[in-house]
């Protein structure tokens, strides 16, 4: 047994790990997050940063947390609220009209622009743009700097933040896991929270549990700044992404790869000429930015489930494990998703929203080819 | 089955192909171009030069400190002058290597682990208006040395600049607007440049240099000191002095007694304390880096050979480990040609790959100095300094790791934070600090104050700049516009089958209705891809 442990150990770093933490710590839980790096390094500090998750049950909660997350954390995140989705066809207005009604029936005002009200709104937008989708809701934050603030706020709260240190096995003893053994040493606990990204699938898979994941990287591209929007969390055309408070433009979509494992245990995450299909619909959506110059791209890896859904479980055996995976969708969730977590490891059950579809029984049965069936499988070793 | 948005064979194809692609038109770019073309290989030889005066203004790729004349601006003439300044650019035209001048590589992809997408080998080219692909079979970059900028009061004034910037505009082309300079550094990289500026005409005021001796050979400084320049030792510069809006005066003073500061008028301050290796292609390449003082940073390729960690990628001249400034071309020529050998063999199957490496390479540790000149000037100037000139991240706000001001935060936690809270959670990551300070984000790239990061986080760690890991480079690793780097060939698969995230048709169903009829009636109707996050 090891002289260090915790009541809780959270493994992995990234938003819903650490918002997992920051709600156990804040309800006076000794909690010890555990990274194989740095916190955020993965897709958590990489993505778009929206916040606008209509389709989950973690929806109100989301909508409710963010407009108080600095407060609560005592860290900006740049949280802005509110969301704009340009509409350049006919075929995207039909789309996002849906997205407005789905809301509205959930509770949530939205307005739709016109041509020229979107323009005055959004100066840059394309002449060509028939409207758009204004939700009064949503919105969106800077992704590193929230991943940090949880990490800081945890601290602030007593938790410790061990990084590089990769897990390597969990011990197990009357059918419930006693510590976590990781490059830096073991970790005695009561509970266990693995929510480990594109690694939970092989965390899990040592616990005996099948959690069936397939990782893919995904590409975004940035921009100088330019001058700033009153709405920053503008998108559309196929892109998502937002205006930072800077004034830089950071934009992704388009095609995923499917990768195997060599292509999640490396540290790069090489990305790719997809750059110049992302800038050219940039271009199209924001011509009157067609100037700016882009200055980086990224790649970040996810990991989605075989219905796209999160997994927000706790385990029957060992039965002191919650699991989580967001399944690519994450990081708008995250002051939600720990809500969640942190609920099921005191008292086995969410206490704000039923959470039940997004248990790991659902994919019982699933073939062991799942990824094949489905074409999520990575391309062939190129010569 | 098939995933339809999955990226698999949607990227664009290569416009073109090269059996050899070579990076960068100096003199080692030259001689591997004219090499690779001797044995009979295909090659593509491209430069960025001359920039663009917009490019030049931001300090891409150098730090030219706004001392460009307005004849930048005269796109024809600055190609005249390339020409004119590279006789053997002439040599490669007629050994038929495909010359491209006024051509950016923004970014070079070999298929690997994390990526098998790639329509083989690439990289990606623009001129002023379009970009492109250009599929390669090996590929030499010979894209020398870049600038190292380290801060002090008015470091950000017009008039202080890079010493390769200093020798593109006066000797390349002939577009130097300053007249009496005072270089920073004292080792071969400053006396040979204050010589060649003595030798257009220019005045030189001083060398500025922090050690107790002189660091150039003793030759050099006797030639500086037969023209009356001056080598004051043991000095430091406190800030650049302005007189509307450019710079008047370097103010410098013993380090030991900075209150008696030495007024030296001048137009511009030369920083000549070091370059760095241009690494930022092999690093998005995905080449293995290595941290190497001896060689003036980090580099991409094993001691005493061209090649990198990836099969057929090359290093050649400075960005394969800064060669002596003060030696002859043929030293860079020399590596040039070993690094197109070496390519040469690894086309025809055969394992070949040395290159006369370190002949020339400069003397001592380049960390070493680097550390002792941030010190003094750390020392001397104190924490307000800048660091990042894009984002105007000082020195204390980098160390503190504090947010941008225009945010606005006033949180007490936020302010107890810094490098060294942060570093009790492990080694400092310039990346990580990038993230919440800023500091590289800018249109710069991270140019003009990665490696006085690297530096800063050395001294708040107590470790050598040596083992402060490398921030990333990314591509495009030259600020491009949206319009240049927009795709216009982009494939049909690519334009039908584009989803905003990943297009599984039930990640999108709002819970409510999952495992409902309304979830049936969604995915049959709507098919589920194209929403939003």
């Amino acid at each position: 047994m090891s002289a260090r442990g915790s009541s809780v150990v959270v493994v992995g770093g990234g938003v819903t790990g650490l918002s997992s933490a920051w709600w156990l710590a804040r309800a006076g839980h000794d909690v010890t997050v555990i990274d194989k790096f740095v916190v955020g390094w993965e897709a958590s500090g990489r993505n778009g940063g929206g916040a606008t998750h209509y389709q989950s049950p973690l929806f109100h909660e989301e909508q409710r947390l963010w407009p108080m997350m600095d407060e609560l954390l005592g860290y900006p995140t740049e949280y802005r609220r509110e969301r704009i989705i340009i509409n350049l066809t006919e075929e995207q207005q039909a789309r996002y009209r849906r997205m407005a009604a789905v809301t509205r029936a959930q509770g949530y005002q939205s307005s739709e622009l016109g041509a020229k009200e979107l323009r005055e709104l959004v100066p840059i937008a394309s002449e060509q743009a028939i409207g758009a989708q204004y939700f009064h809701f949503g919105g969106h934050a800077n992704p590193q700097r929230t991943v940090q603030a949880y990490a800081w706020a945890v601290q602030d709260l007593g938790g410790r933040i061990v990084q590089h240190a990769p897990v390597t096995g969990f011990a197990t003893q009357g059918g419930a896991v006693r510590e976590v053994h990781t490059a830096r040493g073991s970790f005695g606990c009561d509970a266990v929270v693995i929510a480990a990204g594109p690694q939970t699938g092989a965390l899990v898979a040592q616990l005996g549990v099948d959690l069936p994941l397939a990782p893919a990287r995904a590409e975004m591209i940035v921009t100088e700044p330019v001058p700033l929007m009153k709405i920053g969390g503008v998108d559309g055309n196929g892109l998502y992404g937002r205006q930072t408070l800077r004034g830089n433009l950071a934009y992704g979509g388009g095609p995923h790869e499917w990768l195997d494992e060599s292509g999640t245990a490396q540290m790069a995450r090489p990305a790719t000429p997809l750059l110049r299909n992302l800038a050219a619909r940039l271009a199209e959506m924001f011509p009157k930015a067609a100037q700016a110059r882009v200055i980086r791209s990224w790649a970040g890896i996810v990991e989605n489930t075989p219905d796209g859904r999160p997994v927000i479980d706790r385990l029957s055996d060992p039965g002191n494990v919650v699991v989580a995976t967001m399944s690519g969708v994450g990081f708008g969730l995250s002051p939600a998703s720990g809500h969640a977590i942190s609920d099921l490891v005191i008292d086995g059950r969410c206490s704000f929203t039923d959470i039940s579809k997004l248990g790991l029984a659902r994919f019982a049965g699933l073939p062991r080819d799942w990824r094949a069936g489905c074409g999520w499988v990575a391309m062939a070793e190129a010569a | 089955m098939n995933d339809r948005f999955a990226i698999g064979g949607k990227l664009s194809k290569p416009r073109e192909h090269a059996q050899l692609l070579v990076v960068g038109a100096g003199a080692a770019g030259v001689a591997a171009a004219i090499e690779g073309a001797q044995a009979g290989l295909s090659v593509v030889l491209v430069d960025e030069n001359p920039v663009s005066a917009g490019l030049m203004g931001l300090d891409v790729p150098l730090f030219y400190g706004q001392r460009m004349t307005a004849a930048v601006q005269e796109e024809g003439r600055m190609v005249e002058r390339i020409v004119a300044s590279s006789p053997a650019l002439e040599a490669a035209y007629d050994a038929g290597v495909d010359v491209r001048l006024g051509v950016t590589v923004w970014g070079a992809f070999v298929n690997g682990p994390a990526v098998r997408a790639l329509p083989g080998r690439v990289a990606g080219l623009a001129d002023a208006d379009t970009s492109w692909l250009c599929g390669f079979d090996a590929l030499i970059l010979a894209t020398g040395a870049r600038d190292l900028v380290l801060g002090f009061a008015g470091v950000d004034t017009p008039g202080v600049m890079g010493v390769r910037a200093l020798d593109a505009l006066l000797s390349r082309y002939d577009a130097f607007s300053g007249r009496r300079i005072v270089f920073l550094g004292s080792g071969n990289l400053a006396a040979a440049a204050a010589l060649r500026a003595i030798g257009r005409g220019i005045e030189v005021a001083a060398l500025v240099e922090v050690l107790p001796e002189p660091q150039a050979a003793p030759a050099l400084i006797d030639a500086l000191a037969a023209h009356g320049v001056r080598v004051l030792t043991s000095h430091v510069i406190l800030r650049a002095e302005a007189a509307g809006g450019d710079v008047a005066a370097a103010i410098v003073a013993p380090i030991q007694d900075t209150g008696a500061a030495e007024r030296l008028a001048c137009d511009t301050i030369c920083l000549a304390i070091g370059v760095s290796p241009a690494i930022e292609l092999a690093d998005v390449a995905g080449c293995k880096l290595v941290a190497r003082g001896a060689e003036g940073g980090a580099v991409a390729r094993a001691v005493g050979v061209a090649g990198t960690s990836i099969p057929g990628v090359f290093m050649a001249g400075d960005c394969a480990g800064v060669i002596d400034p003060a030696a002859d071309i043929s030293v860079a020529e020399a590596s040039g040609r070993g690094a197109a050998r070496a390519a040469i063999a690894w086309l025809a199957g055969e394992s070949l790959d040395e290159t006369p490496a370190a002949a020339g390479a400069a003397a001592g540790d380049a960390y070493v100095y680097r550390m002792a000149w941030m010190r003094a000037l750390v020392e001397s100037g104190g924490m307000s300094a800048p660091v990042c000139l894009c984002e105007e991240v000082s020195r204390a706000d980098l160390l503190g790791v504090q947010p941008p001001r225009y945010l606005g935060c006033d949180s007490r936690q936020m302010a107890a934070r810094s490098a060294e809270t942060l570093l009790q959670d492990g080694p400092l990551n310039p990346d990580q600090i990038k993230r919440l300070t800023r500091a590289g984000m800018g249109p710069c790239q991270g140019r003009r104050c990665r490696d006085q990061v690297a530096l800063l986080l050395a001294m708040a760690s107590n470790g050598s700049p040596q083992d402060v890991p490398l921030a990333s480079h990314r591509a495009p690793v030259r600020p491009l516009p949206l319009r240049v780097l927009a795709a216009d060939d982009e494939s049909v698969e690519m334009r039908d089958l584009w989803d905003v995230w990943f297009g599984i048709p039930t990640q999108w169903i709002p819970y409510d209705d999952i495992g409902t009829e309304r979830e049936a009636e969604i995915l049959s109707a709507h098919g589920g891809g194209n929403m939003h996050l």
